[in-house]
């Protein structure tokens, strides 16, 4: 009987024990929807693949959500191993002395091995430092891209989607005529703000774009932006423009309702506008002015980055190591590209789509990755602003305030510099 | 008159303990830290920090689109505390003099009791919806030229009335307990007396009702002040062009999206401030007019 009992309780142990073996690995992520169903996906995928982690992946709601929970845990010492920031944001936990552990820096000690040139160029130095360190490994990257209603152009009499703003006003009135106002936008700071300054190749902000100090300025309130928003004003007023509020939300509805004819947004909603779009569509690359800087350059990435958290011990870091490796794998890649189209962020993940023939039976899909791989300029490699989270609320405000009348162009972009400066100056003199 | 002492016994300090010890912990002991914040520039994950007199103070009371924000809160919040306590009066006594079906009635005017606002505020968003929100398209057949997306008045409009229709329910329940807690000697002789039901309710009822009427007030404006923050964040998130982001609004866009916690925490201090003014105020001026 005592035997029994001994021979019982170590059974137990040994099951406990093995239990136990099994390092837990958790990443808080902002992937809702059916992006957090893809998301969930890859980390089942992971633990099959190995016994020796597990990661687990918890979705903290939106992209601010995301941020503030992993703020919040870190300062009660608490934090995840893996956290997803989004773009806005990534000044500031890339300037938070000692909050992450650079991913190049990971990779490298965990014998992962890191080489900045398997990833494709537009999302290279994104996150990185001004050392062209690695922080950040990128992860849903995002560009703009343009989607039209084929059944509209073709109700127009258009034959193509337009690859400039001239060729925009050329076919507006044409869509006016056929019943459809002729564009709508989301998230006007990421798309005709940031991206607009990429495209044409123009300075976004001095020090380098942010990237060589927190001591920077913005250059928004220059003639090419403030031109384009003219244009968008009298665009909006003619009925070729049709702005449905701030609201990500309400403008792609206002496309899936066939309200207006294109729509421009994320390549990253390319597959939830496949499975709700109750038309034919097509994407194009983002519009840009001929004749303008020196358009067209590619586009920023968007989207977000995976930052581990400092303050793990190194056995939990190899993990992530090799859930990061197993991340950037082609396979892993052409996945996610193929059901969320976010773009494959290696271009050996690129190169396996396209031997693959993915981009013969959807040519759309390919759109975004042409674009981010389309020539680079000088201020192309992206931004690093502080506190550019509100900077982008300001600019929220005043493209309201633009298209109801209640500011001129004028007015706006000296709202938009002078507050947006003063947040600046805030960012250094905290992170200094 | 003499004062009489008792002895003192320990025992009522230790039913009040509890009490106490809840406004340490979840008031005095966050404000306090809120104060210090208020006094720091300080980066989002705490690894680094330093002292700056008011510095956070002067950014905050120096920018525009505070003191824009300012000025919307204080309407915003009275015409919220006015209206919802107005209408859920007016619901009350109609529903006190009801006696057919009273019962329904009252449990359908306090159904709302149990809504959170953000779930209010979802679904004013969407009645407002343009592309389909059937209040959206009913005022823009009535021939009013709506659009809260791009007109800073019409979004208020939204957010106010999103924001009364929350509170009513909560009104009606104390306005009616009032009215019951009324004696009917009282009423009944004001019948013989005098006629007209209006003045009636002027000169007897509303009087009686002085002490709920007082008590919603306070706790509207607070309501009006704080708690709407969940409507506007789901229904217009401070847009068109920050006409509709009250202060705690703001609060949370600085501080929680943001990460700037130290413009954050001297915003919830003045707001702090301003609040226990307008309270001090309406214990002082107002609670004398009220019999209790």
């Amino acid at each position: 009987m005592f035997r029994k009992t001994l021979m019982a309780a170590a059974a137990l142990l040994a099951m406990a024990h093995s239990a136990h073996a099994q390092t837990e690995i958790t990443w808080w992520h902002a992937m809702d929807g059916a992006l957090g169903g893809v998301v969930d996906q890859i980390a089942e995928d992971f633990n099959a693949s190995q016994s020796e982690y597990k990661v687990i992946a918890i979705n903290k709601g939106g992209y601010e959500d995301t941020m503030t929970a992993g703020i919040a845990a870190f300062r009660a010492k608490n934090q995840p191993h893996i956290i997803q920031i989004f773009d806005a944001g990534a000044a500031t936990i890339i300037n938070a002395k000692g909050a992450v552990f650079p991913v190049e820096d990971l990779l490298n000690k965990h014998g992962v091995g890191f080489d900045i040139n398997d990833y494709i160029p537009g999302v290279r130095y994104f996150y990185a430092d001004s050392d062209d360190k690695m922080i950040g490994m990128p992860f849903n990257s995002s560009t703009p891209l343009l989607y039209f209603n084929k059944d509209a152009f073709a109700k127009a009499g258009i034959t193509a989607a337009p690859k400039t703003w001239q060729e925009f006003e050329a076919i507006a009135p044409k869509l006016k005529e056929a019943g459809y106002e002729g564009f709508a936008h989301s998230h006007g700071p990421w798309i005709f703000f940031e991206n607009f300054m990429s495209r044409h190749n123009l300075q976004m902000a001095t020090a380098n774009n942010g990237y060589d100090s927190t001591d920077a300025k913005l250059l928004y309130n220059n003639d090419e932006l403030k031109a384009h928003w003219q244009k968008m004003k009298e665009w909006k007023d003619a009925g070729y423009h049709g702005y449905y509020g701030r609201a990500w939300g309400a403008n792609q509805d206002a496309f899936l309702q066939q309200k207006v004819a294109m729509w421009i947004g994320s390549s990253g909603s390319f597959g939830g506008l496949r499975q709700s779009a109750q038309f034919d569509f097509g994407t194009s690359t983002l519009p840009y002015w001929e004749g303008v800087g020196e358009a067209p350059k590619s586009t920023f990435i968007g989207g977000g980055s995976l930052f581990a958290f400092a303050g793990h011990k190194d056995e939990e870091y190899a993990g992530v190591a090799k859930f990061f490796e197993f991340l950037t794998k082609p396979e892993t890649q052409f996945y996610w590209h193929k059901e969320t189209g976010y773009v494959p962020i290696t271009n050996a993940a690129y190169e396996l789509a396209k031997k693959e023939g993915y981009y013969k039976e959807s040519p759309d899909a390919e759109i975004g990755i042409q674009q981010l791989s389309e020539e680079g300029g000088d201020w192309t490699k992206g931004y690093r602003l502080g506190f550019y989270v509100q900077i982008r609320e300001v600019i929220y405000r005043e493209i309201d305030r633009m298209m109801n009348g209640e500011a001129t162009i004028d007015q706006a972009f000296d709202t938009i510099e002078s507050e947006g400066n003063d947040l600046l100056v805030r960012f250094h003199d905290t992170y200094k | 008159m003499k004062r009489v002492q008792f002895g003192h016994s320990p025992v009522p300090y230790l039913f009040v303990a509890p009490q106490i010890l809840i406004i340490l912990i979840f008031f005095l002991w966050p404000a306090g830290q809120a104060v210090y914040q208020s006094f720091l520039l300080e980066d989002a994950f705490g690894l680094s920090s330093q002292f700056v007199w008011f510095r956070n103070f002067e950014d905050v009371l120096s920018s525009d689109s505070w003191a824009k924000s300012a000025v919307f809160t204080i309407v915003f919040s009275f015409i919220v505390a006015f209206l919802s306590i107005a209408i859920s009066l007016f619901l009350a006594v109609r529903a006190d003099e009801i006696i057919r079906g009273a019962k329904s009635y009252k449990t359908l005017l306090m159904w709302g009791y149990a809504i959170a606002p953000p779930v209010a505020g979802l679904l004013g968003s969407m009645l407002f919806n343009p592309l389909m929100g059937d209040l959206y398209i009913l005022l823009n057949s009535m021939g009013f030229e709506f659009n809260h997306i791009q007109n800073g008045n019409d979004a208020a409009f939204v957010v106010i009335l999103i924001a009364v229709w929350k509170q009513i329910s909560v009104n009606f329940i104390f306005f009616l307990s009032g009215l019951q807690g009324i004696p009917k000697s009282v009423t009944e002789a004001a019948t013989l007396d005098c006629k007209s039901a209006e003045r009636r309710f002027w000169t007897i009822t509303f009087p009686l009702l002085a002490p709920t009427t007082f008590f919603l007030m306070v706790i509207n404006l607070t309501y009006a002040f704080f708690e709407t923050f969940g409507i506007i964040d789901v229904s217009t998130k401070g847009s068109p062009g920050g006409t509709t982001a009250t202060l705690v609004y703001k609060v949370y866009v600085d501080g929680f999206l943001g990460a700037d916690m130290g413009s954050s925490a001297a915003q919830s201090v003045i707001l702090m401030f301003m609040v226990s003014i307008l309270t001090i105020f309406q214990f002082r001026f107002i609670e004398r007019k009220v019999h209790y």
